[in-house]
Parts: structure tokens; C-alpha cells; sequence
């Protein structure tokens, strides 16, 4: 398993990516700019959070149109993994990769505290490790998951719901569901279950130095992939 | 026509502008609205009822291309998904 670690102008957790993925999770994982059109020779392509663009026009929009975004719908639509985390899950969106969109927090605010999340899918690779409510970090001020009613339906009934916001003990509740995301979505599947787009930060979560080692229940699948 | 200051918006002369306005759909919670329309109430101005907050987008564009105008703002300046945009033409 090799990882693309895309970098856009204003991208802040790529290293934070880079660091969990060849140090924990212990695969390959290189930088690729936003400039370059080929991901040959990557088996998955890791969006990471920040502000690209500085959040111009919409969160992930000019990011989304950028060159290598082709390369990443491409490497998706041939089966490739993908991951897009906070701004990166924006990105994907924009995208196409994903359905829905994601808006102002409900309560206006930036949000970076721990929360509890609670894995809802059962045969992507992304959720298949995960064990019980898992605390990860987000912070984030625009992540109030957003689709069409057809979407939400469809994200149901394909049980490509791969994230809610949960309380600590894995109950649906409105004070757990930070960003007033619809349904308490915090992140969402591909059809086939290899693209994952969360708000949360696993790669933020996965040294004992860094607060906790959820995030690992996400990522460690990677190394035996 | 003063292009000496860096970031100054200078119109082109002869060149159409097109104004596209993207806003929230209006069944979406549009959060930043209500903290204005909150804000403008505790200055005191109690005639607010609602307020929402929305993009506009000036082009200046060689021609006035209706196609190209929805192209650009489906594919880039609106998200379809959680937006609508309306567009005028200026002069």
C-alpha cells in the first residue's frame, strides 16, 4: 500500500497525514502537489484537511478543480482507495467523489474539541476495524453535512453511512451532534466503500502522545492491505 | 482606466458585466443569516425579521453567453447541491 498525500495551497494537515501514515499506520506515503495529473504508482490518495485556497468561494471548491483532482476521480472510478479528512472530505465532495456538501457549523461556531463517533457501515475496509464509540478531534467551522433527500435515502439504504456523531456511550443525541450535521453524519462511502469522507481527524488520533489511538481503528487496515 | 494600484477594480471598458448571485437553498439552516439577523436585533433595529447572507460573483466577459454563464455558475460558483444563483447582466 502506497498513499498519495495530496498538498493544495493552504493544505495544513498534510504532514500531520504523512507522519500517521509512515509512522504508525507504517505504509508509504509521499507528498503529491495539486499541480501534478498522475497518481501512478499510488494505491491511495490521501485528501488532507486545511483551508485550500483559503476556503475562496466555497470550502473545497477551487481545490476540486485543481489537476490532480482528475487523477483522483480517475484513480477512484478504477477501484483506487481514497480518503478525504475535514477539508479534504469538502474537497471530495466538490468534487463528485461523494454526495452532499458540507455548510457552516449550526451553532456558527469553529469547533476543536474530541467526539465520539460510532461506525454505522459494515464491509468498507474504512469501518470494518472499528470497534465501539471511537474519540477522534475535529476542528472544523463549516461541517454541517448537507444532501438531498434522495441522497440521504440512498446513503441509508446502500449503508454507506460510515460515521455518526454519538455520545460517549454510542447513543444519537442533538448535544452530540456538534455541527447540527443531517442525520448526525459525519462521514460518508462511496459506493463500493473504498472512498471515505470524514469530518473528524483519525490521523490526528493515533499516537498515545497525541491524546489517543482511535484514529488507528480507522487507518491500521492500510498496513495489511 | 488607473492600473497602477495593485487589486484595484478597474472595469474594462466596452466589456459586459454579468453579476451572479448565489444564495442558500431556502430550505437549508443558513447559519451566519441568523447570527446577522441576531446581531441587528440586540443594535436595535426590531424591524428584522430574517436576514440571509449570499455571494455575488461580478464577470466581466467578452460576450453575454447565456450557456457559459449557467456552465459557470452549475460547475464552479454555486454548489448545486445546497445553492441557487440567479445572474444579471449590468451594461
Amino acid at each position: 500500500m502506497r498513499a498519495a498525500v495530496l498538498q493544495f495551497p493552504g493544505s495544513n494537515c498534510d504532514q500531520d497525514a504523512l507522519h500517521a501514515l509512515r509512522g504508525p499506520v507504517g505504509i508509504e506515503a509521499e507528498y503529491v502537489w495539486h499541480s501534478e495529473t498522475s497518481l501512478q504508482g499510488f494505491d491511495l490518495v490521501f485528501v488532507p484537511g486545511g483551508f485550500s485556497y483559503g476556503d475562496y468561494l466555497r470550502c473545497g471548491a477551487i481545490a476540486a478543480r485543481s489537476p490532480i483532482m482528475q487523477a483522483v476521480v480517475a484513480h477512484a472510478e478504477a477501484g483506487g482507495y481514497v480518503i478525504g479528512v475535514c477539508n479534504g472530505f469538502q474537497v471530495i465532495c466538490e468534487a463528485g467523489l461523494l454526495p452532499g456538501a458540507l455548510l457552516l457549523n449550526r451553532d456558527q461556531k469553529f469547533i476543536c474539541e474530541d467526539v465520539w463517533l460510532r461506525a454505522e457501515n459494515s464491509y468498507s475496509p474504512w469501518t470494518s476495524g472499528v470497534k465501539g464509540p471511537i474519540r477522534i478531534p475535529i476542528a472544523h467551522g463549516e461541517g454541517r453535512y448537507a444532501a438531498h433527500a434522495e441522497d440521504l435515502k440512498m446513503l441509508n439504504d446502500e449503508g454507506r453511512i460510515a460515521f455518526r456523531y454519538v455520545s460517549p456511550t454510542g447513543e444519537l443525541t442533538e448535544e452530540a451532534n456538534v455541527n447540527g450535521s443531517a442525520e448526525s453524519i459525519a462521514g460518508v462511502l462511496s459506493a463500493n466503500g473504498r472512498v471515505l469522507g470524514m469530518m473528524p481527524h483519525p490521523e490526528r488520533a493515533c499516537l498515545p502522545l497525541l491524546g489517543g489511538v482511535d484514529g488507528m481503528q480507522i487507518l491500521s487496515w492500510l498496513n495489511s492491505a | 482606466m488607473n492600473l497602477g494600484s495593485m487589486g484595484e477594480w478597474a472595469r474594462i471598458e466596452d466589456m459586459p458585466l454579468v453579476r451572479v448571485t448565489v444564495m442558500l437553498k431556502p430550505d437549508l439552516l443558513d447559519s451566519a443569516g441568523r447570527a446577522v439577523a441576531d446581531s441587528l436585533q440586540r443594535m436595535g433595529f426590531d424591524s428584522v425579521a430574517q436576514a440571509r447572507i449570499g455571494r455575488v460573483v461580478e464577470l466581466e466577459v467578452a460576450e453575454v453567453d447565456e450557456e457559459q454563464i449557467r456552465a459557470m455558475a452549475s460547475r464552479l460558483l454555486a454548489n448545486p447541491v445546497t445553492e441557487e444563483w440567479t445572474y444579471e447582466v449590468v451594461e
